[in-house]
């Protein structure tokens, strides 16, 4: 125990994934497009397809941005929770090994944002 | 007068009335009396060194407050009467107010509860006397600053709940969670938190900006409000400097804690004044100096002056320091782009600065703002010109500590956020750099709790799924009045009509009744 503290100082995380009601917590950030402020933070079910995820979830979050329409997300460059990560459409996000609470970067070297200014 | 000597001099009856007010316990043990004065590892071998810089006795505090409130009362009166909010630079000044009424105004009432609690807890009567003040200051800061603020509630939307809000709303756990933070440690923490990170350090980062803000914008109540609080925080800043004076001068083993304290707090402070580098760069329709300006003077330079000094007792400047200044240049930006993209869910105004106002940010932040901020801007408002005002509809991923949103860039590289990452008994956690990530390393139970807004949404406990309700219902923003863009809003519209600018609406406090 790290923290100094006058009795036995212990909590359970807040966030776990039993608290999410069968659900899970994935972000998604996606590199030289700051006009969106951080990586979302989206609500996803387990068992749902990456290629669902990418049409119903990620393709709606991002369709305000000009280079939403020029991105192809699938053959973009891929990390998940910093290391590289092939997507495979068909895949589960769970078979895909993407847990709770992880974050997904998507690199599209092609697109820099708003006049090419990271927005 | 017959009797000579009637009156005891200032130094006697500090003694008499502080120092003689305390005694030696007999039948019980000082230890079990203030038992929290030693778990944190601070050793105290001699707390009559403890120094009273402004020797304030109570009756003369009673006597000395309640003739500057009753001289600020009365300005307020004549405020109201005069209809003091229709000589105010611009309606859009008022969000700032919104902010620091649902912002700051309850964090005062937090430092209240904070020192009432930690001057409890130092067996030495100085600390207590000190602690004892500052506490009563931050009631009365609480209090007058809802009452500066009231009158402009009886013209203008979003300022009618804020205690509620200061409780729920998503991103004012950033200052609910700072002080929760300070409030749930020891009391030497607590003092070093508070005392030396915010008061002495910081604060002049947060009063300077508001007080002088609301001065160039012809906020008279406000301005008064910071002229009465000012000797209070002269006391506040003494004690901030004392309190780790002595803490350094008791013993050489509290200098490592302390140090580590110091780096916590100046790093939760900086992302916390985030916010007001927003408000003096953004919210401010006349600017007093830009947010840069800000941190130079009053952190770079008085800061630097500080650490110098407090370089004899073994004391570095604050890890990270780096980071902090040059982030100068970038925070203002980022947390306005946050806020307009959120601007659904907040009960202030946003909207994208006019062409001047660009120019200045241009001229202030010569090495960033045009390379990564106007674009954005100049998109946004052209976006809104064409009837597509941009709001971002999904949540964003918020920092465990901080619990900012991840806006934050690196330092090297402006074009990506400075987002970290790691794992914790088999949970992941995110944050926003490695000031906050180092802070939850050093004591993840105490974050590992952390009462994210945007979780909490998805878990269903903010009474509603969709953030329309919880805005609503949960936040108690109406939506459609507190939120969304300023142009066109219903305040914007009320301004006009106070100016003579439209006659769609009267002026005054009546029509916002019966809206």
């Amino acid at each position: 125990m790290s923290v100094n503290a006058l009795y036995d100082y212990k909590f359970e995380p807040r966030d776990k994934v039993e608290n999410f009601h069968g659900m899970q917590l994935l972000y998604l950030y996606w590199p030289h497009h700051l006009m969106y402020c951080s990586p979302f933070a989206f609500l996803v079910q387990p068992d749902m397809t990456f290629g669902a995820f990418i049409e119903e979830v990620l393709k709606p979050a991002v369709a305000a941005h000009p280079d939403a329409g020029n991105a192809s997300f699938l053959d973009a460059r891929w990390q998940l929770n910093g290391e590289p990560f092939t997507p495979d459409a068909s895949a589960t996000l769970k078979d895909s090994g993407i847990d709770h609470k992880s974050m997904l970067t998507v690199i599209t070297p092609e697109l820099n944002g708003i006049a090419g200014s990271a927005s | 007068m017959a009797v000579k000597n009637k009156k005891l001099n200032l130094k006697d009856k500090y003694q008499y009335l502080t120092r003689d007010m305390s005694w030696e316990p007999t039948y019980q043990n000082k230890e079990d009396i203030y038992p929290d004065e030693r778990f944190e590892g601070i050793k105290i071998t001699d707390w009559s060194q403890w120094e009273d810089p402004f020797r304030l006795t109570m009756d003369a505090y009673w006597k000395y407050q309640a003739e500057k409130e009753k001289k600020l009362y009365a300005i307020f009166d004549a405020f109201a009467q005069n209809n003091g909010h229709q000589n105010i630079s611009d309606a859009r000044y008022v969000n700032a107010l919104k902010l620091f009424l649902t912002g700051v105004s309850p964090l005062e009432h937090a430092a209240f509860q904070g020192y009432a609690k930690v001057g409890r807890q130092f067996s030495g009567a100085g600390a207590r006397v000190a602690c004892q003040m500052q506490a009563i200051d931050e009631l009365r800061h609480s209090q007058t600053q809802q009452h500066a603020m009231s009158h402009y509630n009886k013209h203008f939307n979003g300022l009618h709940d804020a205690a509620h809000m200061h409780d729920r709303v998503w991103f004012l756990s950033v200052p609910k969670s700072f002080f929760d933070d300070a409030r749930s440690a020891g009391p030497f923490e607590f003092l070093t938190a508070i005392s030396f990170s915010f008061e002495y350090v910081l604060t002049n980062l947060l009063f300077v900006p508001f007080m002088s803000g609301a001065a160039y914008n012809g906020d008279m109540a406000t301005v008064t409000f910071g002229f009465s609080a000012q000797s209070d925080e002269a006391r506040h800043m003494t004690l901030g400097l004392e309190v780790i004076k002595f803490i350094l001068e008791q013993h050489e083993d509290n200098v490592p804690i302390v140090q580590k304290w110091i780096d916590k707090w100046f790093w939760r402070g900086f992302r916390l004044l985030s916010l007001v580098g927003m408000m003096m760069d953004y919210m401010l329709p006349n600017k007093v100096m830009s947010w840069a300006e800000a941190w130079e003077v009053y952190y770079e330079q008085n800061g630097g002056a500080l650490f110098k000094d407090l370089e004899r007792y073994g004391i570095r400047p604050p890890k990270y320091q780096d980071i902090a200044n040059d982030a100068k240049h970038h925070v203002s930006h980022q947390a306005w782009s946050t806020f307009y993209q959120y601007g659904h869910a907040t009960n202030f105004h946003t909207w994208m600065p006019e062409k001047e106002e660009l120019d200045w940010l241009s001229e202030k932040y010569p090495d960033t703002f045009d390379k990564y901020y106007r674009p954005r801007f100049e998109h946004w408002a052209k976006e809104h010109a064409e009837g597509r005002r941009f709001y971002n509809n999904t949540l964003p991923q918020l920092c465990q500590v901080c619990q900012i949103p991840t806006i934050f860039t690196e330092k090297d590289d402006p074009s990506m956020l400075s987002h970290r990452q790691i794992e914790h008994e088999g949970e992941r956690y995110h944050f926003c750099s490695d000031g906050c990530c180092d802070i939850f390393k050093d004591e993840p139970e105490k974050y590992v709790q952390a009462w994210l807004p945007v979780h909490q949404i998805y878990q269903g406990n903010c009474e509603g799924g969709d953030v329309e309700t919880v805005v609503s219902k949960y936040y108690h923003i109406n939506i459609g009045e507190d939120n969304f863009e300023y142009i066109g809003s219903p305040d914007h519209k009320r301004w006009l009509a106070i100016k003579g600018k439209s006659s769609d609406e009267k002026a005054g406090g009546a029509d916002k009744n019966a809206a």
